[in-house]
């Protein structure tokens, strides 16, 4: 474990001092901002299309980095040939894929705690309250979701060649989750066989990203989800995490370091 | 950065945004001198925007608890419920046309906890103001389509007691469909409910009566709907303003138009059986 919590460190690290997350920090805020100062109507209490927007905001630039910033992971190990000593000393290629999983994953979970507390000073600077229980819930179900990201994103940057094309598809692939996944076992109904089966098949199959998605929740001020819900979301999106990862762990032995 | 093109492209796309953010506001300033920008960047592709946008003001007015196009063909349908209640002048009970109670799948079962699933409206201290934007955006999306101007205004004067804003963006609406008789009407609704301006209000709705005229009653099947409300509208408030006479004109033009026309009958019994009363003498 402490090989692992080392690996992680290092990447943890790495994204502090990489640019990444400040720009789209910085981006964010200027974004909201603006959207913030337009006048509507004379009414400076209008908050929830604000609220949408800088969540969208987030979601989008918490994707781009847990995308980016695993994409990159081992072909920068491969490329500036770091990879070698690292495996030669009493480590091995779980425990590496295991430890850039953590790192990646910390790494946006801190960007994420940043980004939802501006967040919440947005939302409180125009209505006046902070319901602070649905933020950590819609931020820890977003960390949680960004782990099946990681994860799967690891397990591309081992079958894809060059990152940017992982990143790429990753990218695509998540969104099209997030935008069709709960839509298409309604579209597979109107289907003829047997590409009904083939398609409600998939539904059951991908990770289901979307459901990790209570932005709507935020936005319109709903009631808390109910504790055990969250857990369970929890253990889906671990189940999936450790299925992807166990892939890139199984394909990464049979791989060729160079 | 050149090695991430996720990242440049996410940059130059909120580049973009804040740009074409900064450029709308601008553009509201100086509205007459620099033409829509929104026009300039979509095309005509910006009608389809503004259809979008302003199904999302209708979402905000369920809390989010809205239909996606997957959901039902129902959620296809041209009348949203901000226009309904419009028509209507109050709140009615409908349904999406679909059942979220009933699940397809353990998926399903499992996502409605996250996601709104209850059907809940906008309602109370001002709530309404949330769709305000989405339609404000609407507008500037396509400034032809008129349904925006009258939604708007009706949910600024009726529930949020903004009159002087509604009226301005009737005026702007009708800047930019000089020819529109929902607009006048709405903006002789106004006058006449808000201001209590019964001059103006008559000038605006006899106005709109001869738009309709000239663009509706050669049609096929032209738009009786919105000429019984203006013709009511305008029959109202003369009545109000003690014109019994015009009134009973306006309400014999009602008649000719009106699926029921017995009720009208009765209105305009009524209304002669005041003319015909004794006036009484002056004190």
């Amino acid at each position: 474990m402490n090989t692992v919590w080392s690996l992680a460190k290092v990447v943890v690290l790495e994204m502090v001092r990489r640019k990444d997350f400040y720009v789209l920090f910085i981006l964010t805020v200027l974004l909201t901002g603006t959207a913030g100062s337009v006048n509507l109507f004379n009414d400076r209490s209008i908050v929830r299309y604000l609220k949408e927007i800088c969540l969208l905001l987030i979601w989008l630039s918490s994707l781009v980095m847990a995308i980016t910033c695993t994409a990159r992971q081992i072909p920068m190990e491969r490329e500036q040939r770091t990879i070698f000593p690292l495996l030669a000393k009493p480590v091995t290629r779980g425990q590496f894929l295991l430890g850039k999983f953590l790192g990646c994953w910390l790494a946006v979970g801190m960007a994420l705690a940043v980004f939802y507390f501006f967040f919440g000073l947005v939302s409180a600077s125009r209505e006046q309250q902070w319901p602070v229980l649905n933020y950590v819930q819609a931020a820890w179900l977003h960390w949680v979701m960004l782990g099946v990201v990681v994860a799967f994103t690891l397990l591309g940057s081992i079958v894809f060649a060059a990152p940017s094309s992982n990143g790429t598809i990753c990218f695509v692939v998540s969104v099209g989750i997030l935008l069709l996944g709960r839509h298409l076992n309604k579209v597979a109904l109107g289907l003829p066989q047997p590409w009904q089966s083939l398609l409600y098949g998939s539904y059951f199959v991908i990770p289901h990203l979307e459901l990790f998605d209570v932005r709507d929740l935020i936005i319109h001020n709903w009631e808390l989800i109910p504790w055990g819900m969250v857990g369970l979301a929890t253990l889906y999106a671990a189940a999936y995490a450790a299925v992807f990862l166990l892939a890139a762990i199984w394909v990464f032995r049979r791989r060729p370091l160079n | 950065m050149s090695s991430h093109p996720l990242l440049v492209s996410a940059l130059a796309l909120a580049v973009a945004l804040a740009a074409g953010g900064r450029l709308l506001v601008d553009q509201q300033a100086q509205r007459q001198e620099t033409g829509s920008v929104l026009k300039l960047l979509l095309g005509e592709s910006r009608r389809a925007f503004a259809m979008h946008v302003f199904l999302k003001a209708d979402a905000y007015f369920h809390q989010g608890f809205y239909p996606s196009v997957f959901d039902s063909p129902a959620a296809a349908e041209a009348k949203t419920h901000l226009v309904e209640a419009t028509e209507e002048n109050h709140h009615h009970e409908h349904n999406h046309g679909h059942a979220h109670n009933q699940h397809r799948d353990w998926i399903e079962a499992f996502g409605c906890h996250f996601q709104p699933s209850e059907h809940r409206h906008l309602e109370g201290l001002g709530q309404a103001r949330e769709i305000l934007p989405w339609l404000r955006l609407a507008a500037e999306l396509d400034p032809q389509r008129v349904e925006t101007y009258t939604v708007t205004a009706y949910w600024l004067r009726e529930q949020l007691n903004q009159v002087k804003e509604a009226e301005a963006f009737l005026r702007e609406g009708l800047r930019a469909n000089p020819d529109s008789y929902e607009i006048l009407f709405e903006l002789g609704r106004l006058y006449a409910e808000n201001d209590r301006d019964v001059p103006r209000a008559r000038i605006v709705l006899e106005l709109a009566v001869e738009k309709w005229l000239r663009q509706e009653a050669s049609k096929v099947s032209p738009d009786h709907v919105s000429y019984r409300q203006i013709l009511g509208q305008l029959a109202a408030l003369e009545e109000r303003a003690g014109n019994l006479e015009r009134a009973l004109a306006h309400y014999f033009r009602v008649y000719q138009v009106s699926p029921n026309p017995a009720t009208v009958q009765k209105r305009i019994e009524e209304l002669r059986a005041k003319l015909a009363a004794p006036q009484k003498p002056p004190p």
